[in-house]
């Protein structure tokens, strides 16, 4: 399965894929000493984000949560990255400090809605964010096709 | 982004390493609001002093490692301790020390260590229309809709960039677009709603946030003489439920009457509605045992002081319930210093500065409910604390307290 996208933050990473159903707030919805979702409302509680594909459909709540995302990345429990919905400001800050304090980058693909919906958790997916090139891939369905940039 | 010669000069290092490093990560972060240029800001007040754990402290020394000052007048927010009152504080030891640090690193940052979350109660105002560089969610909801000043929701990391650099991506609230309403709510009025007027402005912002999440609304039929003390416990409350921002209340805040309402979605808020939130925030029983009272979030300003030493002449609280107050270093040397305010220190009443007490642990007792006047503390205190917390009004909050447990109804 390949995905298109845009980067909103640049690198590569691997990793497990986990895609969260509803929107989370970093700072008071995860555990910083574990990485754990303890948000007692949210569908994937206790699912660990440390070092999975974060697949969140936007963030909610607080500003502190580019702390909580810096703090993860201290500890190295943070995701090995993020794909989400919409341009987020405070992601973006949180994976830039984190980068710079810490030398842990965290990329950031920006999907649509669509794509969105037809991620499948489980399978261990790569992330390739560069500006002119941005995919996700998750092995086993088509192979990347580098012929053919994001439109 | 089209960069100005200051921004330009900025990124050069021509304003210092800290300032040059503090504006790479600003256009980074413009870009991701989809800011086409930076404008200049007046103030600036910091939530990033919190400590939240070594990072908290490596992000402040790496700026002072730098040789950073910030380019505007900044304040600070709360910290995550009163270390005036090292005694009170039931949390971790080691955190006093951490905060001290941070807290300092701050200060060699230039930023004046006003550790409140509500400056703009006496000592930091910010005027009708100036652009500011503001975090801390009740006080940017303060100061766009009551004070008519402009400023984003700014969080960790960007408020201190803004500070240093003196730059702001031109994006969310700072834009004229951005501050019309969205969304028209018609209120009921305090007799309509049937609750006593110190439940109703948090009941109301409670509504407010679930009912327009994330968007600007405009208020119709909030109480015209409504005080500067009631709108921040609106703006506060509806910050936690629902990431308000900016509100405009008809015949109230400055903006409203220059707001374009035509065309504009209009819901009608249920005399019942204000009512039912405040019974979701206070799961209290008569006759429960109560740990504490906590006042002051957000901080308390003077004329609630003067309003609480009237509630609690000639009375005292029960050996057993602890009575917190929350507020600034400087209000509270205020209202120590003034006899009028006897009546508090006889029913006895803590004022803790520097911090909040849903953030610092200091009720003693492990069990029993924490009562409290603040929406905001009631929803945040629950997750925050591991503890049961019930909003009632200032008169219930002061009987149950003088019982040591939960009084009927006022």
């Amino acid at each position: 399965m390949l995905t298109h996208g845009h980067a909103l933050i640049e690198g590569m990473a691997s990793g497990a894929l986990l895609k969260l159903t509803e929107p989370l707030s970093l700072w008071g919805g995860v555990d910083l000493e574990t990485g754990r979702i303890v948000d007692a409302t949210h569908p994937q509680r206790g699912a660990v984000l440390a070092n999975r594909l974060l697949a969140l459909p936007g963030s909610r709540g607080s500003s502190s949560s580019s702390s909580a995302l810096v703090e993860l990345a201290r500890t190295r429990r943070a995701p090995a990255g993020v794909i989400t919905t919409r341009s987020d400001p405070i992601l973006t800050i949180g994976a830039l400090v984190a980068d710079y304090l810490y030398g842990a980058a965290i990329p950031i693909l920006i999907v649509s809605d669509e794509d969105y919906g037809k991620l499948e958790c489980g399978g261990t997916g790569h992330l390739w964010c560069e500006t002119d090139r941005a995919v996700l891939t998750i092995p086993g369905h088509e192979p990347v096709q580098f012929s053919n940039p994001a439109g | 982004m089209k960069l100005e010669p200051i921004d330009d000069a900025l990124l050069a290092g021509e304003h210092g390493a800290a300032a040059a490093r503090a504006m790479a990560f600003l256009v980074r972060y413009g870009a991701a609001c989809g800011a086409d240029r930076f404008i200049d800001i007046e103030s600036a007040h910091i939530d990033g002093c919190l400590y939240h754990g070594p990072s908290s402290i490596d992000f402040a020394r790496h700026f002072v490692d730098l040789g950073g000052k910030v380019r505007v007048p900044t304040t600070l927010n709360v910290a995550a301790v009163d270390v005036t009152h090292p005694g009170w504080h039931c949390g971790p030891p080691e955190i006093i020390a951490q905060q001290e640090t941070l807290t300092r690193l701050h200060e060699q940052l230039g930023c004046l260590p006003t550790l409140t979350c509500a400056p703009y109660q006496r000592m930091a105002r910010p005027r009708r229309g100036e652009h500011v560089a503001w975090a801390e969610s009740n006080a940017i909801v303060f100061i766009n809709s009551v004070l008519g000043a402009r400023t984003d929701r700014y969080g960790d990391f960007t408020d201190l960039c803004a500070a240093l650099t003196g730059r702001v991506p031109l994006a969310g609230l700072h834009r004229d677009e951005a501050r019309r309403p969205e969304i028209l709510l018609e209120l009921p009025s305090v007799r309509a709603a049937g609750l006593p007027r110190d439940l109703y402005f948090a009941a109301i912002g409670y509504v407010v946030g679930r009912r327009a999440p994330g968007m600007v609304p405009y208020l119709r039929g909030l109480p015209l003489d409504a005080s500067e003390d009631e709108l921040k416990a609106l703006g506060a409350t509806g910050a936690s439920s629902g990431a308000l921002a900016l509100f405009h209340a008809e015949g109230v805040t400055p903006e409203a009457a220059a707001m374009p309402t035509e065309g504009v979605k209009i819901e009608v808020i249920a005399p019942t509605e204000p009512a039912a939130a405040i019974a979701s925030l206070c799961s209290a029983v008569e006759g429960e045992v109560v740990a504490a009272v906590c006042l002051g979030t957000p901080h308390y300003s003077i004329r609630e002081f003067a309003q609480l030493n009237r509630a609690v002449e000639g009375r005292r609280r029960s050996p057993e319930t602890e009575v917190y107050v929350s507020t600034s270093r400087e209000i509270a040397a205020a209202v120590a210093a003034n006899p009028a305010f006897d009546a508090l220190r006889a029913f006895g009443v803590n004022m803790i500065v520097d911090t909040c007490t849903y953030l610092a642990p200091v009720v003693r007792q492990t069990s029993g409910l924490i009562l409290t006047t603040s929406g905001k503390y009631a929803h945040y205190g629950p997750g925050n604390l591991g503890r049961r917390v019930a909003l009632m009004t200032l008169e219930r909050c002061i009987r149950s307290a003088e019982t040591g447990a939960v009084a009927t109804p006022c």
